[in-house]
């Protein structure tokens, strides 16, 4: 038995025997643990992970409590059925802020979720059938069967078994598909973009999510207290959910319970001690906590868990699926695209325009690639290469001119939907994510070649689908040469081999279209060699590669044809060694003979 | 209702609006030179009204004792990076700054509290009690995180709010405070009548903002703050330095709160806790310029006091429901206006 699992069983030891042996006030203690966890783990989901926030938390909770209130007291529903509708009011409150605000910058998500909260804490302490500041008493306690949990520590096991639930889909989701799409999001929307991913709908997603945990402790507490009030429900305690997530930190799911544990039992104690020591009386813990807070943020970003993963055997890393083909099964083998023949038009830039304000990084622009070539892109630093390269890959629109891909004219389109069409990319600045390992950050590419949603992910469904995402990272990984660094974290890379990565990423998705920036640079000798002989074996397979790079030698033994760029304008097209000799050219690279 | 009661709302709207005005030209400025959302902007407001209201009543305010315990850790932090750089240089002045300051306003503060000074001299102390925190915070809580993403930002931002707020319920106390109208001034202009204090209030605004024009538009720290909102990078390229484009925003910050909160004391009673509610308002209207334009935040907080007054006629229980409601056909409206987005977020 591996030490994860070891542990796992262990900490559920410990959760299963504690309200055996400890006090009816410590039950109490967990139970609220518990109720904030379900909270934290989704704030821990949405911040840490996702990079997104939300100032409305305690409002869904507040919505889940409310909702089980009204249709209980005062339509005499089951409690059962009170939860679906909590969920289900959840959702579409959730889904129309995710609609109005994630079209925008990340901060008006926090912005948009502010107005919510606070709309939602002055509706219940107003409206009159919402019991106004007193609140709706006589909530009813759950029934299972005939049972009634009416004790502390009958509802601490109901609390943590939704708990642990939540933990188990919460590490199920990180490990799969969508898992490392939202992993992927705090990376930057550009990469992600690029491999695929609807970084747009993720981000809903994990704010649904997050809604729904909410809603749930809601539910929970309404029936634990039989009694709510909108005071629980207020924006300060949405900014001590959101605390939570940041003490525990997003590295291990178990952050949000040891956030939720530390700030609870913190909580309580300085409640306790303040009011003493100021010799008055009021909510003095907000100071400790903003003060602790800002430390944490300068000093510990990451929160707790990397601290007790020193300790404790806390990762778990990723199956690395086996290659021997006599262990492969015939169907984890993704499907590859069919290449178009050789000589085939390709790729068109007609005229192509980037003007940023005054500058023109692109000036009229046009080249044409054919299926199974290799065009290099030259020109000195400040050209307009990787410019004409976001040009291509959606990441820019073009000021004016077209883009054409195979008969279809790209340019009004997204670099999602350019990656859907068989282009993949390498960037001039690496792009991954550096506390991922190696063959997760390859995975990401490969991320349009599988399917499989969040719900799948959570029940572990998709494990066959999953194995062959991460079988064809893997062979990948072994084609340029990183094999021997499957499970390093990206970071800890040398950047020559970032850039590698970055290529077998790309090569993750199967491309007809390969644009690669810069590939070789910070690459020794022999490394060069080998990345030269791969990009011909790709030509050989179908696959066309368009190459921006300084490394003269490369380019000239390994391209087709070459397009040189100076100053955003196109200086001439041609052969290797037509441009070799051409003059502006050489003008260009060594400056003119005054 | 009739025109006259139409009236009558428009003015107390524009009054508090004129108040959010304020508030969210100074959340715009800080969101556009130091990326960060500022949340707390209404604790400056709180501590500006209660600072004035214990004035009037010869009471030494809360104030002094945060300003001298902000600073004396303020330059306990100058003090401790100095002492493991082994550079004293700046020392002496971050001493005078934040010890000698504070004290020599603590010593004024506590001399001319009983003595019941006239109206303008305790206007002024209140401002100066208040003005020296806006770069302490920013020393203690941003500084050292420049380089943090626009999340870590905004969460510290709340993590301060959290900290004001309760140190303003410690130095305050839970106690609420008004202060007696500027003037009992009314004008009859045809069928209204004009509170000479809604005319104060909104020409101190419009005043503070024709300053603050004035200081971006001809002063050279004034171009050095919107050089850092255009790019920093190039702003420090061309030496303004990032830490002192900051500590100047927080300080203009901390000052356009507390005239804010001066103007506001007669208005409303203000409790430690009334300010986070008013900034919040200021913020609603800076969202409508998309937290980057000036005049947009300024319309927009106009239009939240005028939501705020109607409402508060219409269905009074519910007028903050109404405004904070009233962001969501914003962000669409702003939502529609955007193409997409593809911003980068480090570590």
């Amino acid at each position: 038995m591996s030490p994860q699992r070891l542990l796992s069983l262990a900490a559920l030891a410990v959760l299963a025997l504690a309200p055996l042996v400890v006090s009816e006030f410590s039950v109490t203690l967990l139970n609220y643990i518990g109720l904030a966890s379900l909270v934290a783990i989704g704030c821990s989901l949405l911040t840490g992970v996702g990079g997104l926030t939300s100032f409305g938390q305690a409002a869904f909770v507040g919505l889940g409590a409310y909702t089980t209130a009204v249709l209980t007291t005062q339509f005499g529903w089951s409690p059962w059925l009170t939860l679906p509708a909590g969920l289900a009011l959840t959702t579409a409150v959730a889904m129309l802020l995710a609609v109005i605000t994630l079209r925008l910058s990340g901060h008006f998500l926090p912005v948009g979720t502010i107005a919510w909260g606070i709309s939602l804490y002055y509706l219940f302490a107003n409206v009159d059938g919402l019991g106004g500041q007193t609140g709706i008493t006589g909530v009813p306690p759950l029934q299972i069967g005939e049972h009634v949990v009416n004790t502390g520590r009958e509802f601490y096991y109901l609390v943590w078994i939704f708990v642990v639930l939540a933990l188990v889909a919460m590490r199920n989701l990180l490990d799969s598909r969508p898992g490392r799409a939202i992993r992927a999001l705090r990376g930057g929307v550009m990469m992600a973009e690029s491999c695929g991913v609807d970084t747009q709908h993720y981000r809903a997603v994990i704010f649904l999510v997050s809604a729904l945990l909410a809603c749930l402790s809601g539910w929970l507490y309404a029936h634990l207290i039989r009694f709510v009030n909108p005071s629980p429900f207020s924006i300060n305690l949405s900014i001590e959910y959101l605390f939570m997530a940041v003490i525990g930190g997003a590295s291990h799911v178990w952050g949000a319970v040891v956030g939720a544990t530390v700030l609870t039992v913190l909580k309580q104690w300085l409640q306790d001690i303040l009011p003493r020591l100021i010799h008055a009386s009021g909510n003095f813990e907000t100071i400790v906590f903003g003060l602790l807070m800002v430390l944490l943020l300068q000093r510990a970003r990451t929160g707790i868990m990397p601290f007790l993963s020193r300790f404790l055997p806390l990762e778990q890393p990723v199956a690395v699926p086996d290659l021997e083909p006599s262990k492969v099964e015939p169907e984890a083998t993704l499907a590859s695209r069919p290449k178009p023949a050789a000589g085939e038009p390709l790729l068109e830039v007609r005229q192509a325009v980037r003007r940023f304000g005054g500058l023109v990084a692109v000036n009229r622009i046009s080249f044409e690639m054919r299926a199974g070539e290799i065009l290099g892109l030259i020109g000195p630093n400040g050209a307009g290469k990787s410019t004409m390269f976001n040009l291509i890959t959606g990441v820019l629109a073009p000021s004016a001119g077209e883009v054409w891909l195979r008969g279809e004219r790209v340019d009004h389109l997204r670099s999602r939907q350019i990656a859907q069409r068989g282009v993949a990319r390498t960037f001039q600045h690496v792009q991954l994510r550096p506390g991922m390992s190696v063959i997760e950050n390859v995975a990401i590419g490969a991320h349009l070649r599988a399917s499989g949603g969040v719900m799948g992910a959570a029940l572990r469904l998709d494990r066959a689908a999953e194995r062959s995402m991460l079988r064809e990272a893997r062979v990948q990984l072994e084609r340029v040469g990183l094999g021997a660094e499957l499970l390093a974290p990206a970071g800890s890379l040398p950047l020559g081999s970032q850039r590698i990565l970055e290529v077998a990423r790309a090569l993750a998705a199967d491309p007809m279209l390969l644009l690669l920036d810069e590939p070789a640079a910070g690459l020794r000798y022999q490394e060069k060699r080998a990345l030269a002989d791969l990009l011909v074996r790709l030509r050989g397979e179908g696959v066309s590669i368009l190459l921006v790079e300084h490394d003269m030698d490369f380019v000239m033994n390994l391209v087709d044809r070459l397009v040189v760029m100076q100053f955003g304008e196109q200086i001439a097209t041609g052969l290797p060694h037509e441009i070799q000799a051409n003059p502006a050219v050489i003008e260009a690279y060594l400056g003119g003979v005054e | 209702m009739d025109v006259q009661i139409a009236l009558l709302l428009s003015q107390d709207g524009l009054t508090n609006g004129a108040i959010y005005a304020l508030l969210a030209l100074a959340i715009v400025l800080v969101f556009v030179v130091t990326r960060v959302l500022w949340v707390p902007q209404g604790e400056f407001v709180s501590y500006g009204a209660l600072t004035l209201a214990s004035l009037q009543l010869g009471k030494v305010p809360g104030t002094v004792w945060l300003l001298v315990c902000a600073g004396l850790a303020t330059a306990l932090v100058d003090g401790v990076v100095a002492w493991r750089e082994g550079r004293w240089r700046r020392l002496p002045r971050s001493l005078a700054f934040n010890v000698a300051l504070p004290l020599a306003l603590a010593a004024l503060a506590t001399w001319l509290a009983p003595r019941n000074p006239p109206l303008i001299v305790q206007i002024v102390l209140s401002i100066a009690l208040i003005v020296p925190l806006g770069a302490m915070v920013y020393r203690l809580a941003f500084q050292p995180l420049q380089r943090a993403s626009v999340l870590v930002l905004l969460i510290v931002s709340v993590a301060v709010h959290f900290a004001m707020q309760g140190l303003g319920l410690v130095f305050f106390g839970p106690e609420g405070a008004r202060t007696p109208a500027f003037t009992d001034a009314r004008f009859e202009l045809g069928v209204m009548t004009v509170s000479g204090q809604s005319l104060l209030v909104i020409g101190a605004s419009m005043l503070l903002i024709i300053v603050l024009y004035l200081f971006f538009e001809r002063t050279i720290y004034g171009k050095a703050l919107r050089a850092t909102a255009v790019n920093r990078t190039g702003a420090r390229l061309v030496g303004i330095s990032t830490t002192l484009a900051g500590k100047l925003t927080f300080t203009l910050a901390a000052g356009i709160g507390a005239v804010s909160g001066i103007l506001v004391a007669p208005i409303a009673t203000i409790y430690y806790d009334s300010g986070f509610l008013i900034g919040l308002k200021g913020f609603v209207g800076s969202v409508v310029g998309a937290i980057v334009s000036y005049p947009l935040a300024a319309v927009g907080a106009v239009l939240v006091g005028m939501l705020e007054s109607f409402g508060s006629f219409y269905a009074s229980a519910l007028k903050e429901v109404i405004v904070f409601t009233a962001l969501l056909p914003v962000l669409v409206w702003l939502s529609l206006r955007t193409r997409h987005v593809e911003e980068e977020d480090e570590e």
